[in-house]
Order: structure tokens, then C-alpha cells, then sequence
């Protein structure tokens, strides 16, 4: 185990942990936002820049400062390292500034945007960002597409994060869409016009920080904070069956994986909990699951104000909630 | 004369042919190296010629060499960074289309010293008739013996291979290059790992640049000691200079280092003056990312002092008042050059290369080309040109890989030294247009 | 105009001679690492059917490869120099770059554009012959203003010589398909 100090907090970590994990195991305040890094998808991580932490010392070995500020999901922890996130004016100053790249091009179309609510980006920006924008340029934008019928891309909300890019890599085994062009001009696309459909394609909209990749079965249909999220299990060969199923009244709006409170797939015995298409899409019934109970979902997320977590959420209780 | 290492014979008839090369002495530091020294002494070798990396950074090679990992059972590789595109930058192509032979030798010989028994040229797709004279050079060297199995009977194998890109500057940085040269996109890699542990597949890989490796020839030849006697005490040996832009005889020359700035451009054995009888208004001295001279800062420096040819003279005074030897990408402005034109052409270079990965460098990049544009066209403002500087700030040394840094660098040194024509531009919005420059005088040279 | 050169252009697969080459190219590099060639044998392909990179043309190299299509796509529209769309017989690229700026870039690139009577970069003129596109630095900047032709470098350009070569190949494009 070594020794590593993150905002003045000391703790201890095995070797080859990064920054950012070893500011997770202390949590609050300390844990640098990360939008493209995704502990479940291998390789993920670096692109964003949003983790950037100062590093004061690099060990206890070599006491020097780090010049530049370190990426910490990426940048292992080492004996002595002293890392400032939130205690640096550095750190701050410039995180405000990768918010205001992340923007620059981002249509802000949160009124009208499935994600709002549940967008990464948005606490992102309200949490790091600063209150004006000195971006006056015209904004690059590109035509909204159906990938398959389950999934809406609206690439001008894109991040560039690459996780959808390894949830097809990793979880199925015919990846059709991919990182086109460079540059500003980046985009995600399929080139020619393909549907993804695969068995775990699904699992892209979850990772997907920000509102770029949407469930069509479910745009449009209410916002996330007046849906009331409930951990739900069903029988399935493919997948873990493990579920929170958005419901209002009894009905179920959307079926999600089950994230932690950085918005990631939750583990269990180091095995992400994915979930299947069938699952997600096709299991709109109340009757097709098990309802554990409310789903309770972090702080800074305006779904917790809906008050549902308190006794006797559902008036029109589902039969089946036990 | 200064004394010529590498170009000594490129003006021989037919050099570029193996009979020729060989006549003139090619071939004798692999002769030299595989029969008479170890691979460790090669490097060792290298290491004390002190030679720098000639691709831009000027990383000591011997040093990169000596950081090779060698694992039991593990291929190592080195791949030849010819993937030149810096804006200034045409000396690889040159010594590569005529002593593509020289390329061939410095591979052998450093591949030997590298334990590197399967070597590539990565070189830029648009050079594609370069990689024609390389492929031509490789046949005829396979055909006599110094590549393939078992050369000059030393039980040392060699395969040597050129494999071209497609259009792509960021494919210089050395880990996007292995990346293209992996058949993928040329997105740079995270490091560490670095190459030298984890390369090409994975394997130890070392990454040099074309005048690097090419140089490993003389050094071999002649030995470190009397390698070290030509240049100044920090900046060993001969360097070759692209010299383009307003010059009377632009081109590429092999100096050695230390010749004073003013010989370089005025003197007759170099690039005669300024064209067209004009004045010299700025520098950039080592491609495109280095930060740009005004005139009183080329001759001498700061303080006063001759500025040489060499990696410290170009360098003293820091980005306040210097810049860099960096690639030797020599750029010369006449007085009637606009800098904000200049400074939003290399912006929109940077922007257009940008691979697009990480947020800081794509979006800034992009987002300074666009304000550059608008103060070039006449509709920028003051906010603007502090707006610039602070996105800089905001790129420099916060991206995955240099690009970052070498878009941000001649941003901010523009707009340090030549910030009166940046609001000339602002205050005169039609004229700007209408004329191709900002500044109507321009500051006295004196030579 | 474009249309007809369209479906003049050769489609997959490749000659038997070409394949061979292009066989070659593979096994310059170690086992299982053949994707490594995939950047030549675009230039290969474009070269071989006519000029560009369709679809088509991208999935059949994926295909050679074993790679999946999308990864074709990536790299393809990540490098500059790959077409991915239709251009005349004959594509200029004029580097606009900083060095060739400084000696007069803007006005040849003016001057093409006048010439083949097109409105902008990027458009090919109405006969179908000559595409103009730009390019950031060629490597070519102490003998600007030049352009890249194929595999060739013009360079030194002035008006004149941009007219001469209009018509060198013109010419050439002449012969070649009388000989056909």
C-alpha cells in the first residue's frame, strides 16, 4: 500500500491505482469530474480533460512538482504524491476553461434535450464552468440521425468521450460506428447509413455523458426528474437482468442499467452489470419485472428532488412491488 | 566553407545510385560498426557525439537510445520518423530524394546498435515519390548484401521496409506515427508508456527522425571526438537549415552550428538577403510552432549579443525575447508581410491538423483559427486579441500531446512582438482588408 | 460532368498483378499485425479505381484485410490525401500553407480558380478534367508556389506555368485514352 494526499486528505492505495480512483475512495468534494474516463470500459480515459489535477510533489522519492497539471484518471498515484484538485487555482482556472471548449460547440439545447437532468455535462458546467461564454462563433452542426430503431444521435451534443466507441469494441461483436474525420470535425457516425443493432448496443446511451445518444423508445416522453426510478430485476439468458425501470404511474418509460454516483455501470464481483436490448427496449411492461424498490440517486442530481425515495412514493402502487 | 557532413557528395551525378554512394564511401559505418564494434558501443558512440534530435525537439538521441528496453523473446523495433510536415520544414525530403542511400546506411547502422532486426521508414503519404527512390535504394542494398539475412557475415539480420501515410501532420509526433503506422487514425497515445517500453505492437520501439539517423552515419565514421569538434560546446556537429520565405536563394544547407543569424541570411554561401531588395520584418528560425522574431531580436538578442546558429543562441532570452533551433524550419518575412495573416494561417494549419481527441486542442485550436480569421478580414476587436492569449493559456500543456503547445506557442509570441499590428487591424477594419499587412513602417535593422 | 467519370472508373477486385503487389505490401509486416498496411493499400485503391475511395472500394480492402468496414471508414476520412468523393481526371492541390503564402500561394490558387472557371476550392471544372484543392504544408516550402499532381510536385509556379501544365496534361490525359 502507499501513502497519497489528495486537498490536504491522506490516504492509502494499492500501487497502480490512479488519482482519480484513489479521490474516489475519499469521495465529496475531492474527486475530479471525469466525462470520457469509464472504470468499466478498458482504454477509455485521457481525451477530455476535465480530470486535470496539480500535481505538488510526484513522491516522496522525488518531491518535485509536476509542470503541468496531470490528467488523473489516467496518471498513477505514487508513494508521497501530493495532489491538489479543488485547493488549486490552477486546477480550478483551467478546469473552467475545458468546460468552456466542451461548450463552445454544444448547441445548449437542454430545453428540449432527453438527457437534461441526468447530463453529465450540464453539472459539469454548473459545478466547474463559469457564468458567461466569450464563444461567438458560428457552432458546427450536424443533421440529428436514427442509428437502428432504438437509437437517436444528436452529434451536435456530442463530447467526443469515445465510450460508445468501446461498448461496441467491448460488448459486441460487429462494432458499425466509429470516430470519422478530425479535427473540430470529428464526428460519430456509422459513414453510410447503418442501424446498430446487437444484442448490448443499448448500453450506449448510458454511457453516453451527455444527450448525444438517446433511447428512441422513450424520447420525448417525459423529463427525467418526474419519472420515479426503481431498481427491478427479470429473468434473462443474456444479461444480468439487473435494472432501474423510470416509471410513471405504472407505467415504465425507460429501463436503464443501474449506475453509481458517477454515472457508471454498477459492478458486481468486478462484473459490469450490462444490460441487454431485449431488456431495455422491448421490456415496457410493469409485469415483465420484479420491483425491488425506489432507486436512490445522488445528490447533485435534480431527479433526487422529486421526493420519491420518501414512504409511500406511489399512490397507484404497482401489484407486483413487494 | 563549412565543413559538410551529410551533403558532402549530394551534388555527385547519380549519388542517389548505389554504385555511385558507394564510391563516394558509403557504407563504411556499417562496415564499421557490425565488424569492428558491439551494438552497445554504437550507442555509446551516439550517446557521446552528444547529437540531438533533428526532428524538432532536440531530445538527445544517444539518451532515447539508451532507454530501449530489451526483454528476452520481444521484438524491438526502429522506425524513422519521415513524416516531415512542420510548416518551414522540407530538409528530410531533400536528403532523402538525393541520398536516399545515406537514409538506407543510417538505418543499417542504427538498427544494428538497436538490436533491431525488423526496421521501418514511416514516411508522409504526399512524399510518395520519395518512398519510390527509398524502395529503389532498398532493392539495390538487398541485392548487395547490406540488408537481409546474415550481412557482411556478422550473423546480424536486417529487414527494412518504407511504409507511407496518408495526409496527416500530427503523425510526427511519435506515437500517433506508430499509431498510422499500425493502420489506424493517427491519434497520439497516452504516455507513459513510452515508446522505448511500449511501441510499435506493443514492442520497444525507437522513433527517430530522418537527419537524426542519417547523421548516426558520420558519427560512426569520423567517431564522437572529432563529431565533437565541429559545432559550438552545446550544439554538436552540423545541422541542415530549410530556409524559405522572402530570400534571395531559399533552400536547404548543411551549416555548422554556430554560424552567426546574419551570416546565414546575408552571406553569399547561404541565402544572399532578402528578396526583391526588401527589408526583413521577422524569423520563425525552426518551423512554424517556434515562436517568431521582430527584427531587433534576429541578429542579436536581447541583450545585445550576436545571435548564432545554434540550439542556445536561438533560444536565449526564452519566449520573451527568443525562440527555438527547433526542426530548422527557417522562415523568412520581407517588410511587407502581414503578421496577424501569417499567425491566422498557421492557426488554421494547427486547427486542421488537430487529430481532434482531446477538448483543449480540438476546440481551441479551431475556436483561435476563427477569431484570427476575424481579426485578419477586419472584423475582430480589441476583447479579441486578449481573448486569443487567454486561449493559449488554456491550451498550453493541458493536451495529450505537443500539437497543443505548438499551436499555442506562435499565437502568443505573435501577438507578444507584433501586438500594435494585431490593433491595427482592429482600428483600420477596411484597410485591413484591402492590404495584405498591418504595421506601415517597419522597425530598423541594423546589420 | 463527374457523374460519367463515375462510370468510367474501375471497381473492385483487383488485377491479378495488383493483388500480388498489394500481397506484398501484407507481408511486410509481422503476423497478425497485416492492418498495418492498410494506409498504402488505400492509396493503392484509390489509384486503381477511379481516384477515390467509395463505399464499395473501402469495404473490399476491409475485406482483403479481414478488418471490419468501420475501421476502413476511420482511417480513411482521418488522412487528407483520400478522396472520398468523385474529382476530375486531374487534382491540384495548391499547399496555402505559410511559407508558400509568403510567396504567393493566394494568387495561384486565384488564378486556378479563374482559369478552370470554377466559384471555389474544392470544385472541378466543367469539362471534368481538373479538380482544385488546397493542402496544408507539402514539404516544398523554399520553391513555392507549388502543387501536387498525383505522385508529382510542381514547383516555382507562376501563371505561365500553370497554363503549361494545364496542357501537359491534357495532353497526356489525350493520349493515354487514344492509345485505349
Amino acid at each position: 500500500m502507499i501513502k497519497v494526499t489528495i486537498d490536504d486528505i491522506e490516504i492509502e492505495v494499492e500501487e497502480g491505482t490512479t488519482i482519480l480512483n484513489a479521490a474516489r475512495m475519499i469521495g465529496g468534494d475531492v474527486v475530479p469530474p471525469a466525462m470520457c474516463y469509464y472504470s468499466a470500459l478498458p482504454g477509455t480515459g485521457g481525451k477530455c480533460r476535465t480530470c486535470l489535477v496539480e500535481v505538488a510533489a510526484g513522491s516522496t522519492k522525488d518531491p518535485r512538482p509536476m509542470p503541468k497539471l496531470m490528467v488523473s484518471c489516467s496518471t498513477q498515484v505514487m508513494d508521497g504524491m501530493i495532489v491538489k484538485n479543488k485547493t488549486s487555482e490552477r486546477v480550478i482556472e483551467n478546469r473552467a476553461g475545458v468546460v468552456e471548449f466542451l461548450l463552445a460547440n454544444h448547441p445548449l439545447d437542454c430545453p428540449v434535450c432527453d438527457q437534461a437532468g441526468e447530463c453529465d455535462l450540464q453539472n459539469l458546467g454548473f459545478e466547474n464552468g463559469k457564468e458567461a461564454t466569450r464563444y461567438e462563433e458560428e457552432r458546427r452542426t450536424f443533421e440529428p440521425i436514427d442509428i437502428g430503431d432504438h437509437i437517436k444521435l444528436n452529434m451536435n451534443r456530442c463530447i467526443l468521450c469515445y465510450r460508445c466507441v468501446h461498448v461496441a469494441n467491448q460488448l459486441t461483436d460487429q462494432r458499425v460506428h466509429g470516430a470519422l474525420h478530425r479535427g473540430d470535425h470529428t464526428e460519430i457516425s456509422t459513414y453510410i447509413e447503418k442501424a446498430i443493432d446487437n444484442d448490448f448496443s443499448g448500453n450506449m446511451i448510458d454511457v453516453c455523458p451527455v444527450g448525444a445518444l438517446t433511447d428512441r423508445t422513450a424520447r420525448f416522453k417525459s423529463r427525467v426528474w418526474f419519472l420515479n426510478p426503481m431498481n427491478a430485476t427479470c429473468e434473462c439468458t443474456k444479461c444480468s437482468g439487473k435494472a432501474v425501470v423510470w416509471m410513471f404511474g405504472k407505467e415504465v418509460y425507460k429501463v436503464t442499467t443501474r449506475q453509481d454516483k458517477y454515472g457508471e455501470v454498477e459492478q458486481v464481483d468486478g462484473k459490469p452489470q450490462w444490460l441487454c436490448d431485449e431488456c431495455r427496449f422491448d421490456k415496457k411492461d410493469v409485469s415483465k419485472w420484479t420491483i425491488e424498490g425506489a432507486r436512490h440517486i445522488d445528490r447533485h442530481s435534480v431527479i433526487s428532488q422529486g421526493h420519491y425515495e420518501k414512504p409511500n412514493p406511489l399512490d397507484n402502487k404497482p401489484k407486483n412491488i413487494k | 566553407m563549412g565543413r559538410k557532413l551529410l551533403l558532402e557528395h549530394v551534388d555527385v551525378p547519380g549519388i542517389e545510385t548505389y554504385d555511385v554512394y558507394r564510391n563516394h564511401g558509403g557504407y563504411k559505418s556499417v562496415e564499421k560498426a557490425l565488424k569492428t564494434m558491439s551494438p552497445q558501443e554504437v550507442v555509446e558512440e551516439v550517446q557521446k557525439s552528444a547529437l540531438k534530435g533533428r526532428g524538432g525537439a532536440g531530445f538527445p538521441t544517444g539518451m532515447k537510445w539508451s532507454f530501449l528496453a530489451k526483454p528476452e523473446g520481444v521484438p524491438r523495433y526502429l522506425v524513422c520518423n519521415a513524416d516531415e510536415s512542420e510548416p518551414g520544414t522540407f530538409k528530410d525530403r531533400y536528403l532523402m530524394e538525393k541520398l536516399p542511400h545515406l537514409m538506407v546506411e543510417g538505418m543499417i547502422t542504427s538498427s544494428y546498435a538497436l538490436g533491431a532486426n525488423t526496421s521501418y521508414i514511416y514516411i508522409r503519404g504526399e512524399y510518395m515519390f520519395v518512398l519510390e527512390i527509398l524502395e529503389k535504394a532498398i532493392a539495390e542494398a538487398y541485392a548487395k548484401g547490406w540488408l537481409g539475412k546474415n550481412i557482411l557475415g556478422s550473423g546480424y539480420d536486417l529487414d527494412l521496409y518504407v511504409a507511407p501515410g496518408g495526409g496527416a501532420y500530427i503523425c510526427g509526433e511519435e506515437t500517433a506515427l506508430l499509431e498510422s503506422l499500425e493502420g489506424k487514425r493517427g491519434n497520439p497515445r497516452m504516455k507513459p508508456p513510452f515508446p522505448a517500453i511500449k511501441g510499435l505492437y506493443g514492442c520497444p520501439t525507437v522513433v527517430n527522425n530522418v537527419e537524426s539517423l542519417c547523421t548516426v552515419v558520420p558519427i560512426i565514421n569520423i567517431g564522437a571526438d572529432e563529431y565533437l569538434k565541429i559545432g559550438t560546446e552545446k550544439s554538436s556537429g552540423t545541422k541542415l537549415i530549410s530556409a524559405c520565405g522572402n530570400l534571395v536563394r531559399p533552400g536547404v544547407y548543411e551549416i555548422e552550428m554556430g554560424i552567426t543569424v546574419e551570416e546565414f541570411i546575408y552571406g553569399d554561401e547561404w541565402c544572399r538577403g532578402i528578396a526583391n531588395g526588401k527589408k526583413i520584418k521577422a524569423l520563425i528560425p525552426g518551423g512554424s510552432s517556434v515562436p517568431i522574431l521582430p527584427a531587433h531580436l534576429i541578429t542579436k538578442t536581447a541583450a545585445g549579443e550576436t545571435r548564432y546558429m545554434s540550439y542556445e543562441s536561438l533560444s536565449d532570452g526564452g519566449f520573451a525575447s527568443g525562440s527555438m533551433l527547433g526542426s530548422g524550419g527557417f522562415i523568412v518575412f520581407d517588410e511587407d508581410q502581414c503578421i496577424v495573416r501569417n499567425t491566422w494561417n498557421f492557426a488554421r494549419f494547427y486547427s486542421h491538423e488537430s487529430c481532434g481527441q482531446c477538448s483543449p486542442c480540438r476546440e481551441g485550436t479551431a475556436w483561435m483559427e476563427k477569431v484570427l480569421h476575424r481579426l485578419e478580414t477586419g472584423k475582430g476587436n480589441m476583447r479579441d486579441i486578449d481573448l486569443l492569449a487567454d486561449i493559449n493559456k488554456k491550451i498550453e500543456g493541458n493536451t495529450i500531446c505537443p500539437l497543443g503547445d505548438a499551436a499555442a506557442w506562435p499565437v502568443a509570441a505573435a501577438i507578444r512582438h507584433f501586438r500594435e499590428e494585431f490593433e491595427w487591424h482592429v482600428t483600420h477594419p477596411e484597410e485591413a482588408v484591402k492590404r495584405n499587412y498591418g504595421l506601415l513602417k517597419t522597425p530598423e535593422i541594423t546589420l | 460532368m463527374i457523374s460519367t467519370l463515375e462510370t468510367q472508373a474501375k471497381r473492385p477486385p483487383f488485377s491479378a498483378e495488383k493483388m500480388e503487389e498489394v500481397q506484398g505490401i501484407i507481408k511486410q509486416f509481422p503476423e497478425g499485425r497485416h492492418k498495418s498496411a492498410l494506409l498504402r493499400i488505400l492509396h493503392i485503391a484509390e489509384e486503381e479505381f477511379g481516384g477515390w475511395l467509395s463505399p464499395e472500394t473501402m469495404d473490399y480492402v476491409a475485406g482483403i484485410l479481414n478488418i471490419k468496414p468501420i475501421e476502413v471508414y476511420e482511417v480513411a476520412t482521418f488522412y487528407t490525401m483520400f478522396n472520398l468523393e468523385p474529382t476530375g481526371k486531374f487534382v491540384f492541390e495548391v499547399c496555402r500553407t505559410g511559407p508558400c503564402m509568403l510567396v504567393g500561394s493566394d494568387d495561384i490558387i486565384e488564378y486556378i480558380k479563374t482559369k478552370l472557371g470554377i466559384s471555389k476550392v474544392g470544385e472541378t471544372s466543367a469539362d471534368g478534367m481538373f479538380t482544385l484543392k488546397t493542402a496544408e504544408c507539402l514539404g516544398a516550402c523554399g520553391y513555392g508556389p507549388m502543387l501536387q499532381c498525383g505522385k508529382q510536385y510542381h514547383e516555382h509556379l507562376t501563371p505561365e506555368k500553370v497554363d503549361a501544365l494545364m496542357d501537359e496534361y491534357r495532353a497526356k490525359y489525350t493520349s493515354t485514352n487514344s492509345q485505349n
